[in-house]
């Protein structure tokens, strides 16, 4: 999605093809701004923590100070630099985002595809399982899991985020092939003897490509809500800062009776801020998938 | 009709026994033991340390074979035992949830239900009208993508804290007792407003786009065409196309159960509502396994049986599937 926003064609006339997608990107102002949205924290994600000049979990500050040209976001209660544990708690959000919603849409993908393509009692099992986990309150799932596990990282948290957020992908990607199947182009392709794995990853995955990118688009928000949810209840990473930590430790620490708002406020329209516009960005992007829907 | 909810009451059983599994199995495969860990923190309670050491490991059961364990769990569960809170040892893990479970009823049924009704009627009158639609749709983009507790953080601290108008913590004037009476009864819920307003407020916009999308969809469809070009008025048409965008929406809301959960949870937590979210809380920093689990419990169940009346409300309401023409389309 950030390389469709870099690699701006000069003229935006072409009538076909890529280019024609890419022509109505351009002209699509939620997609755009959605897009430079993310762009904006995504680069604090990455080149933030190089310009913090503290660390993010040691008490080497004054504290309590609010915003000031030596600690652009303030310091915490027992001083430490929020601008640091922002940028830092930003780079876990989209390692969590990115990680979760991969592992949510390869299971959602394998399910969905399976399911549909196989059909009978292959997808009766697999409806039966993401019928299951679609019902059970995964948030519940998730907190008995964290709160057994002593020593939590990032990467178990996204995976587990992942583990339990893949139905209603699976769900949709399933109707999707389900149509797809019976197209023309897959009965050719199975005259020819193709495997069903060539079949589904070379005839029909290609063809709802944009539907799955933007599938992983909600995941992935989805996936930067639930962890920074799962932070805040105290069940986060146990080696590093997140988001969601930094406004369980505000609130915590009364940040919200001394008044020190810049120590919740930041991470909270940080994170409403990336998710929003993954929102905006996915309208934008069915606007200009689907014909039908755009506005010229 | 029967067949539908047959269907359907069996993937529930079906739930309700996995997660009943898994909520068996998590403490007992996790790297490391439960036990140990629980062992080693009460030895710095001596007096409780005797009592405790010989329930755990009645409550675990780990001399006997793991399908003994696992039944004698399910034996327990039907007998209402969910086992014993450590930090208010002896005190069983049902009184506490028993405790709790009103305030947390008291937060989740009228957000639920209110924002749900708000939502939909927003999103009716959003739909194919340009001007309201410029400003309900982006603000409820916002509204969906804000975390709850920030929104509770942000509602706290501006109408708590800086204004002063409502109280920041507790679910009743910690100078009360708790007892039937008037003074206590608006004490009660002067601390509810703001945790109802925040979770109120972020199921909103989820509501409103949803079936401003759907109204659309509707009002393209070939009866709405059909309707239109007999002449009839634009009323009427909108009336069929809103009870048709209705029926995603009830199935939505059964969707939507476990997150508004998890939200009200956290909501808790902000205000320092003493509810569920504020029991797992204590539990999580205390190490107290089993108020964590029971509260798992209790909202599998509370889910499912959500679930079941909302797809019996949509059996009212739809009435294909009682002739059985789309029964699974839900």
């Amino acid at each position: 999605m950030t390389s469709t926003a870099s690699s701006a064609p000069a003229s935006p006339a072409p009538k076909t093809g890529r280019n024609e997608v890419l022509y109505f990107a351009f002209r699509n102002t939620k997609l755009v701004i959605g897009a430079c949205v993310f762009t904006l924290f995504l680069l604090g994600a990455i080149f933030g923590p190089m310009l913090a000049t503290h660390e993010p979990l040691t008490f080497d500050a004054p504290p309590g100070l609010p915003p000031s040209a030596d600690y652009w976001f303030g310091t915490t209660l027992f001083g430490q630099d929020v601008f640091s544990q922002f940028v830092h708690g930003l780079r876990s959000s989209f390692i969590v985002g990115a990680l979760g919603g991969i592992t949510a849409a390869v299971i959602g993908m394998l399910v969905g595809f399976f399911a549909g393509y196989r059909g009978g009692l292959v997808d009766e099992v697999l409806n039966m399982l993401t019928n299951v986990v679609l019902v059970i309150p995964t948030f519940a799932v998730l907190l008995v899991v964290a709160a057994y596990l002593s020593v939590r990282g990032l990467g178990t948290e996204a995976m587990f985020i992942g583990l339990t957020s893949w139905p209603w992908a699976a769900r949709a990607i399933r109707a999707q092939t389900f149509s797809l199947t019976s197209r023309d182009f897959v009965g050719m392709a199975r005259l020819n003897g193709e495997s069903t794995f060539r079949i589904i990853f070379g005839e029909i995955a290609p063809n709802m490509s944009s539907y799955l990118v933007m599938t992983f688009i909600l995941l992935f928000g989805g996936a930067i809500l639930t962890a920074a949810t799962l932070d805040f209840i105290g069940l986060g990473p146990t080696d590093s800062i997140s988001l969601g930590l930094m406004m369980n430790y505000s609130v915590m620490n009364a940040a919200l009776q001394l008044g020190m708002w810049w120590w919740f406020v930041p991470p909270g329209l940080a994170i409403t801020s990336i998710v929003g516009s993954l929102y905006v960005m996915n309208v934008g992007l069915d606007e200009v998938f689907n014909p039908k829907l755009r506005a010229l | 009709m029967l067949r539908y909810l047959a269907r359907k009451l069996f993937i529930y059983l079906l739930t309700f026994i996995v997660a009943v599994t898994i909520d068996w199995a998590i403490p007992r495969f996790m790297p490391g033991n439960p036990v140990d860990a629980l062992v080693s923190r009460i030895a710095l309670m001596p007096d409780a340390n005797a009592a405790l050491t010989s329930y755990f490991i009645a409550a675990f059961n780990f001399d006997q074979p793991l399908w003994q364990q696992y039944l004698n769990f399910w034996w327990a569960l039907f007998n209402g035992d969910l086992g014993r809170s450590i930090m208010l040892f002896p005190t069983p893990v049902t009184t506490l949830i028993g405790r709790a479970l009103p305030y947390t009823l008291g937060l989740l049924l009228p957000s639920i239900l209110l924002s749900w009704y708000v939502g939909n009627v927003i999103g009716a009158l959003a739909a194919r009208r340009k001007f309201l639609d410029n400003s309900v749709l982006p603000f409820g983009y916002l509204l969906t993508a804000t975390p709850y507790m920030w929104l509770g953080i942000l509602l706290a601290w501006v109408l708590g804290s800086t204004l002063g108008w409502f109280p920041l913590a507790f679910g009743y004037d910690q100078s009360l007792k708790a007892e039937w009476s008037w003074q206590f009864f608006g004490s009660l819920l002067y601390h509810w407003v703001l945790p109802f307003a925040s979770l109120f407020m972020v199921a909103l916009g989820g509501w409103a786009i949803g079936m401003r999308n759907m109204i659309i969809y509707e009002l393209e469809s070939d009866y709405a065409n059909y309707l239109m070009a007999l002449g009839a008025p634009q009323r009427l048409v909108r009336k069929y196309a809103f009870r048709n965008a209705m029926l995603p929406q009830i199935t939505g809301l059964a969707l939507q159960l476990g997150a508004v959960v998890g939200g009200a949870l956290v909501t808790e937590i902000v205000f320092s509502y003493p509810g569920l979210g504020w029991l797992v809380l204590s539990g999580i920093q205390n190490q107290d396994y089993f108020v964590i689990q029971g509260v798992f419990l209790f909202i599998i169940v509370g889910v499912l049986l959500a679930n079941l009346i909302v797809d019996i409300v949509y059996v009212i309401v739809d009435p294909r599937t009682r002739v059985g023409l789309q029964g699974d389309a839900a």
